[in-house]
């Protein structure tokens, strides 16, 4: 068994993306003809026409979440979108209150930035989730205090998919007067947000999951959020972070937002379904990670007990398929995944996870290829674990 | 194709060798626990006049090294006396594999533990340890090293649970810093008795395992001679 036509099947989307071709000849003019600083308006043509590609790649992006221009930075990428957002508000309005309210479910940039507020002498509260991956608005309701100044929750979290429904967070944090971050990377342009409609004040985005480049991402800062400056140097991106900009990096990103369709994220959805129905009801033992609705269309995240995932990822790679484990064998940091613990799952189940997530590039066959190969591996190993054996005996 | 383990790794993942369970082994031990992600199983068959290993088989639940290593351990430990199996280290299997990377040294490491713990279970059950040696703090505390905490993978020793390991009118007392109500107090109560018992089991047939009193954040483990 093995894939079809021997070629690479990339199921790690969720990691980085394959870049589109269209973004790549979007982003050319500006490595070679147009590669100018972006100048001010009293500038000259090459460094005007620079700033102009910039404004219009914002206002793209921005436009994609109901938002105007003057409302987006560009930064490096999600993890600098999430720095700036915690430790930006930490430092503008500390005075004001110094307890943060986080998931404990989040990406580590989100983790992390808080961990080192919480060493600068704020109080942080994690937010214990459901075993779907929920936080219930009421333990928020009952987080915020006089003191809170700042509440982060993700829209979706990257491993286990589980969508958040963020609009009731948002307006109990709106209605004490705290502001509300949420780290959209992987939501972007695949699950609507309308900023116009939910008082979201921050959000993380980035360019790499959607078919764009990496390096490049931006933070949503709606009007008047008091955010201070971490990266000091010039007066660019509204004074919010100094740096040369990446134009060619911003175009980029504008292009990749526009390519995802609706019909795309559609038909991604459906490749996930058929991998996700098929692996629970043709692997036995298989636990899935998540809701089975309210996900990430394009995400699937399945535990396959009395085997490890890295010995899962290890075959399925020598048979073409990239794949992730919440695996600790798998992870430099030889930890377990924080995510599948924080639904309650023990280590066994985070050490069994693999995550499946879609692109542009993959087809309904290789969903298919993936289902059987995965299988027939799991079969194999349970074969030779101690584990299985000693359950079932 | 980029992979980070040797051709020889890869080949001992792909086809272990000596792999599955064995029907009534001589000698038998499971190193490892779910919870630390790792876990390997060794079946021995022993000749009872040679002391030669005839047959060997392993299982594991673990990552490409872990059974990689298992494999080759059980190829090096077939046919050699056990004496010479014991002697057998983690360098020996690791070099035989074409190196492994140093930071899957300790998923790695099971299956030796699993070899020679097989090994001591084969003695122990065919009365080959007849030197009696008192129990001691250190003896305790090294079995107590095998015992994993479900709740952080790590083992007891290492994450600071064991709180007294102390002596009692010939009662061996073990104190854990984990309340009695705690997730994983029985499972842990059932691996510290599985790792602890062989110890005395030539000692005398009443070997017995108290049960933890309920209230405070502690666990007791007793034997009588």
């Amino acid at each position: 068994m093995d894939n079809p036509a021997g070629r690479s099947i990339y199921l790690d989307n969720a990691s980085s993306t394959r870049l589109d071709e269209a973004v790549f000849e979007a982003m050319t003019p500006y490595f070679f003809e147009t590669y100018a600083v972006a100048t001010s308006e009293f500038g000259y043509s090459m460094g005007i026409e620079a700033k102009e590609a910039l404004e219009a790649a914002r206002s793209r992006i921005a436009s994609h979440l109901g938002a105007s221009g003057e409302e987006l930075i560009f930064t490096s990428g999600a993890t600098e979108s999430s720095n700036l957002a915690l430790k930006g508000v930490a430092a503008a309005v500390g005075k004001k209150g110094n307890h943060i309210i986080v998931s404990a479910i989040e990406d580590f940039p989100v983790l992390a930035s808080a961990r080192a507020l919480e060493k600068d002498g704020f109080r942080v509260t994690m937010l214990r989730v459901d075993p779907e991956g929920f936080v219930d608005p009421e333990d928020l309701q009952k987080a915020v205090s006089s003191e809170t100044i700042l509440v982060s929750i993700q829209h979706a979290n990257p491993e286990i998919g589980t969508l958040q429904d963020i609009a009731p967070l948002a307006r109990i944090c709106k209605e004490n007067g705290v502001l509300f971050h949420t780290d959209a990377t992987h939501t972007f342009r695949r699950v609507p947000l309308n900023m116009a409609k939910t008082p979201v004040d921050l959000a993380t985005l980035s360019a790499h999951t959607l078919h764009g480049p990496k390096g490049i991402g931006a933070l949503f800062v709606r009007k008047n959020t008091p955010l201070k400056k971490m990266m000091d140097g010039g007066f660019q991106e509204f004074d919010l972070r100094a740096g040369l900009e990446n134009i060619p990096g911003a175009v980029g990103f504008a292009t990749a937002a526009d390519l995802v369709t609706d019909q795309e994220t559609e038909a991604l959805q459906r490749m996930r379904d058929r991998l996700m129905d098929r692996m629970l009801t043709e692997i036995p033992h298989t636990t899935l990670n998540g809701h089975r609705f309210r996900r990430l269309p394009q995400n699937a995240n399945i535990t396959f007990h009395f085997v490890e995932g890295e010995s899962i990822t290890l075959h399925l790679d020598l048979r073409g398929f990239s794949v992730s484990t919440g695996s600790a064998c798998f992870s430099k940091s030889l930890e377990a995944s924080h995510v599948i613990l924080g639904i309650g799952g023990d280590h066994e189940r985070a050490h069994g996870s693999i995550r499946f997530s879609f692109g542009r590039y993959n087809t309904p066959e290789d969903a298919d290829a993936v289902v059987e190969n995965v299988a027939e591996i799991v079969d194999r190993l349970r074969a030779i674990s101690p584990l299985r054996n000693s359950r079932e005996a | 194709m980029k992979f980070p383990y040797s051709e020889t790794v890869l080949d001992h993942f792909k086809n272990p060798r000596n792999v599955g369970k064995m029907e009534n082994p001589d000698g038998k031990a499971v190193e490892g626990s779910p919870a630390c992600g790792d876990m390997v199983a060794v079946y021995l068959k022993v000749d009872d006049n040679t002391r030669e290993i005839k047959d060997i088989k392993f299982e594991s639940y673990g990552c490409a090294s872990n059974i990689a290593t298992g494999s080759i351990v059980t190829e090096l430990a077939k046919g050699k006396t056990l004496e010479d199996a014991k002697a057998i280290t983690w360098k020996q299997a690791a070099n035989a594999l074409g190196g492994l990377p140093p930071v899957k040294a300790h998923c790695s490491v099971l299956a030796i533990e699993g070899l020679r713990a097989a090994i001591l279970n084969y003695e122990e059950t065919h009365g080959l340890v007849t030197e009696k040696v008192p129990t001691t703090e250190k003896t305790i505390q090294d079995r107590l090293r095998h015992v994993m905490n479900p709740a952080t993978g790590l083992d007891l020793v290492r994450t600071h649970k064991i709180k007294k390991i102390g002596f009692q009118d010939g009662n061996a007392v073990v104190t854990i810093a984990l309340p009695v109500d705690h997730l994983f107090a029985a499972a842990i109560r059932s691996e510290v008795e599985e790792k602890l018992l062989p110890l005395w089991m030539n000692c005398s047939k009443n070997t017995t395992v108290s049960s933890p009193r309920p209230g405070p954040a502690r666990n007791f483990w007793k034997k009588r001679h």
